[in-house]
């Protein structure tokens, strides 16, 4: 799989959420595209993620 | 010949702008041909644009925009001129940003902002004392105004939810991100994204304290999403922000609108 650009192994199945949160992401600041769509956030838990997937990961940091 | 002068096409036999300036009775104190500064003894020729300024005095509309067409080339002007942009937060980003699209010219701009100007504000944010205690998106206003009257401004003092982002945002080509809490710019960029299709977002990430400007960049990140900053540095205690990379960020968001108005997708 694709993660941000770089090549990472998927060893199991696995939703999107637990790949989300075993990278410590802050579910609440960031905005999630797989494959070239964005993915709705109320989604993360029902997507699985595939060998074949391309993965972007945006994180929002405050100020402004 | 025929020329254009100070916006309105017209017929001449003079054989010099000071010539011409002469017989329409009209004084300037500068002179704009074809998008240059010239001077009065320039002789005109076939399809010559003039644009006449006078010091200290306010334009009439026709006037403004041949000047505004003269220093962006008619063509970026027309387009640009016919565009709406929104922008969402009117903190340190978002009014120095909604200032340089009114003076780049964009035709519509949608201010959304709940807040007032409190005094906290002034070391980064385009406000001024007097402007205590108005609502941003008024103070804004007010400012656009004296800068280019024929803009136009719309200003909802609302707070931004998820809910009311497809009423606010569906008319706008690029809206720009440019609130203070990640929460809430996830939020936006999300909905955008997920509601908005057709929509761009010009996002921001990252520009506190007073590392390296270099580090400050755009970078598109999806489709429609694009994020300057440096994508780091949060505003925290010890980190706060300040006004020069607050306005380079802006800067870069600016100028990010203005290239996908002009139909340019890389960054």
């Amino acid at each position: 799989m694709k993660f941000n650009g770089q090549t990472r192994q998927l060893n199991r199945n696995i939703s999107l959420l637990q790949y989300l949160q075993e990278n410590k992401f802050d579910i609440s600041k960031i905005a999630v595209e797989l494959n070239g769509n964005i993915v709705p956030r109320t989604t993360y838990a029902e997507v699985l993620l595939q060998e074949e997937d391309v993965l972007e990961v945006v994180s929002f940091v405050g100020g402004g | 010949m025929h020329i254009t002068f100070n916006g309105q096409e017209m017929e001449t036999n003079c054989s010099t702008v000071a010539e011409l300036c002469a017989y329409l009775g009209k004084q300037g104190d500068v002179l704009i041909i074809n998008g240059y500064q010239a001077r009065a003894d320039h002789r005109l020729t076939e399809e010559d644009v003039i644009t006449v300024i006078a010091k200290g005095v306010m334009p009439a509309e026709a006037e403004l925009e041949s000047m505004m067409a003269a220093r962006h080339t008619p063509q970026v002007h027309a387009r640009v001129k016919a565009a709406a942009v929104a922008v969402a937060g009117l903190g340190g980003l978002g009014s120095n940003l909604a200032l340089m699209l009114a003076r780049t010219g964009v035709g519509k701009l949608l201010l959304v902002d709940f807040d007032i100007v409190e005094p906290s504000n002034l070391n980064r944010q385009n406000y001024y004392i007097s402007d205590l205690g108005l609502p941003k998106t008024i103070a804004l206003e007010q400012q656009i105004k004296k800068i280019n009257p024929f803009i136009k401004v719309q200003t909802r003092t609302v707070r931004v939810e998820e809910a009311n982002v497809p009423e606010l945002f569906s008319g706008c080509e690029v809206v720009c991100e440019a609130f203070d809490d990640p929460g809430a710019k996830a939020m936006l960029v999300n909905t955008i994204l997920e509601r908005l299709p057709g929509v761009k977002i010009v996002a921001a990430s990252g520009m506190a304290g007073y590392a390296s400007s270099n580090l400050l960049r755009t970078e598109r990140k999806m489709k429609n999403l694009y994020l300057c900053g440096d994508f780091e540095n949060e505003a925290r205690a010890g980190n706060g922000l300040m006004a020069p990379r607050v306005q380079i960020c802006a800067g870069h968001q600016a100028n990010m609108a203005l290239r996908l108005l002009l139909g340019i997708e890389e960054v």
